[in-house]
């Protein structure tokens, strides 16, 4: 039964198979209808869902967290895991706090923000690609050792006083209600998109996915590609923690906890194979966007945050398992 | 001779003995026996955790919600405890064992019948168990006046020295050291992680096998569970949040391979005992307790670096190619 699976995972998600993208056609259309019965279901349980207003402070649920999970993606595809964003979001607000005490202004700031990120990413592309270390461990060490590391800084105080100007980026607007954040997310969308479908870099990630051997052998630089992505990842955790931290307007070593499972259940359920080698951008969009909405509308209906992760967890499992069960029901 | 004086829980041992020497020659009391009974003690709980991970882990699987399944096991009891105080512990422990043990097939049904990656499933039963844990008791809290004085004071009645809480980690460590030797189980847990096709081929069914490695380490966390509730004395929706990372952390220090097959009882318990010293010795030294994350952090990072020069050197390098096979 191993031996079925092996031969199954190295299908090469390509338009050449035209088997395997007409079912990964089908799983967007599956996730795009949940969206929409997500979408009907919320607008008639509760009658302040259906509000530009809402709707716009609801799509913070999942911009800053779709901002990591497109680069988280692109890791899961290379057959990869990062499991210290969050942890990278935390390092990254910190080190913009302690630098605020030196009275930085907020281009700094943000600048900060994007390097810490970027050099947490590096660290983790040279434990994973240098040093050969699997992903998962590493990244659970670095997740400890960066978290851990705020902590240091901050112990059980938090910065806050952050410029007004460094406030846009997580509560400006960049027309009526559509925020700053929301333009991001979908600008960071598309380029990724772009850069997973429409270049050599993208093509590359799915081969590596695929069977890491034969991509090193048709002359794909693996450990670069596998570098640049945990650097990317870094990026965007850098980002999202520049968005946060200006939403909240305060940093605590507890910032963002638990996020990296969230953004992993986002990949996934997007249709992103955890063995690497199949997914779309597309996909995980849809999968933010019905976290960010089963999450809002839950608030709405007064459900606590950890009865919503539950849900979460069961749409997470059962979105995995029920094409599995369909196939093994349809073929007797 | 070379190869176990080179062997990982040597080195592992030494690390803690060079350790515990280096805190002691400057804080002399840390190293008396009281100390260092308490020490264990303390890292009792993270010992029987990390042994049910070290059996998942084998088979090349990872249990990430042993943390949640330990909460809400704990929570079952301790509020069954304050309802019905009546009900005899030993009947509360083997709940809680059973419930755990249930939670654990939970996962391991799903990787064994629908062929789920682990990282997937577990990731999932983690928010749902901790998300249980706040619906069954509302998010309200059991508090010590609560409990029972027979269920708080099993865990640190002492018997023959040490306190009961100790006496279960060595008799799980026991019994792990059997099975692992002497059972079917143990060696059919190295095989599967070694190479799951040859394991398929010896007439060893895969799936079941993880199916009960996820069953022991839910069994494990579920009696873990009435530990830490009846230890701390108290119940509450985020008891042992993120501790999943902890057990794994100590499974890795302890020279688990993450890729599955390679392993050892002593290794774990080492791995475990590592991070407990290090855990309460910072605050004797003087070190802000903040500083444990990142050092436990390093720890992480250093142990894998040096399993993964290990397994090199043995040639695992061609087995290593069968992992993205599964």
């Amino acid at each position: 039964m191993n031996l079925q699976d092996g031969v199954k995972a190295r299908f090469i998600p390509d338009r050449l198979n035209s088997r395997l993208s007409g079912h990964l056609k089908s799983w967007e259309t599956l996730l795009l209808a949940v969206a929409v019965v997500v979408f009907v279901i919320n607008s008639l349980s509760s009658p302040y869902f259906l509000d530009a207003w809402n709707l716009s402070d609801a799509s913070f649920n999942f911009t800053e967290k779709g901002l990591i999970a497109l680069a988280m993606a692109l890791v899961i595809i290379s057959g990869e895991i990062d499991l210290s964003v969050a942890a990278i979001i935390a390092l990254a607000s910190t080190a913009m706090g302690y630098a605020l005490q030196f009275g930085v202004g907020t281009a700094e700031l943000v600048a900060i923000g994007l390097i810490v990120g970027v050099l947490c990413g590096t660290f983790n592309g040279v434990l994973v690609t240098v040093m050969g270390l699997p992903s998962i461990v590493a990244t659970i060490g670095t997740m400890s050792l960066f978290r851990g590391l705020s902590f240091v800084v901050l112990g059980d105080k938090a910065f806050n006083g952050y410029p007004t100007s460094f406030a846009f980026f997580g509560q400006g607007y960049v027309y009526w209600v559509i925020t700053f954040e929301l333009v991001l997310f979908a600008g960071m969308a598309v380029l990724f998109g772009i850069l997973l479908n429409k270049t050599n870099f993208g093509r590359a990630i799915y081969a590596i996915g695929n069977n890491p051997t034969a991509a090193l052998f048709s002359g794909i630089r693996v450990a670069r590609v596998k570098m640049i992505l945990f650097m990317l990842t870094g990026l965007m955790s850098g980002l999202a923690a520049v968005c946060l931290t200006s939403r909240l307007g305060s940093t605590r070593p507890s910032i963002a906890t638990g996020w990296e499972l969230e953004i992993v259940t986002m990949v996934v359920l997007g249709g992103v194979s955890i063995l690497g080698g199949s997914g779309t951008i597309v996909g995980v969009v849809i999968a933010a966007l019905i976290v960010g909405m089963v999450t809002f509308g839950f608030g709405l209906l007064n459900v606590p945050g950890i009865v919503m992760s539950i849900f979460i967890g069961l749409l997470l499992i059962s979105v995995i398992a029920l094409p599995i069960v369909y196939r093994r029901v349809r073929k007797g | 001779m070379k190869r176990i004086l080179m062997s990982r829980e040597t080195m592992l041992a030494l690390a803690i003995i060079l350790l515990t020497g280096g805190i002691a020659l400057r804080f002399p009391g840390f190293i008396a026996p009281n100390n260092l009974a308490l020490v264990f003690n303390d890292t009792s709980i993270l010992i029987i955790l990390a042994l049910g991970q070290m059996a998942v882990i084998l088979t090349r699987c990872i249990d990430l919600s042993m943390a949640s399944n330990l909460a809400l096991c704990g929570m079952v009891v301790a509020m069954i405890n304050a309802s019905f105080p009546d009900v005899p512990i030993t009947a509360l422990i083997g709940l809680a064992i059973v419930l755990g043990s249930f939670l654990g097939a939970m996962n391991g049904v799903l990787v064994w019948k629908l062929d789920i990656p682990p990282i997937v499933v577990t990731l999932g039963t983690l928010t749902i168990y901790r998300g249980l844990v706040f619906v069954i008791s509302g998010g309200a809290w059991v508090n010590a006046h609560e409990m029972s004085a027979a269920f708080k004071a099993l865990p640190r009645s002492v018997f023959a020295g040490l306190p009961v809480l100790s006496w279960v980690a060595i008799a799980t460590i026991g019994l792990a050291f059997f099975a692992i030797r002497r059972l079917p189980l143990g060696r059919s847990l190295y095989a599967v992680g070694g190479n799951p096709h040859a394991a398929v081929y010896t007439g060893i069914d895969v799936g079941k096998t993880r199916f009960v490695a996820f069953s022991i380490a839910g069994g494990l966390s579920g009696l873990a569970g009435y530990l830490w509730v009846s230890r701390y004395a108290v119940s509450y929706v985020d008891i042992a949040g993120g501790f999943e990372l902890s057990i794994i952390a100590a499974c890795v220090i302890g020279g688990v391979s993450i890729a599955g097959g390679i392993g050892s009882v002593g290794g774990a318990v080492l791995g475990a005992l590592f991070l407990g010293i290090i855990n309460n010795a910072l605050p004797v030294i003087n070190v802000s307790p903040f500083w444990q994350m990142a050092i436990s952090g390093t720890a992480i990072i250093v142990a894998v670096a040096l399993n993964v020069r290990s397994e090199r050197t043995k040639g695992r390098i061609i087995l290593k190619r069968a992992e993205t096979l599964v």
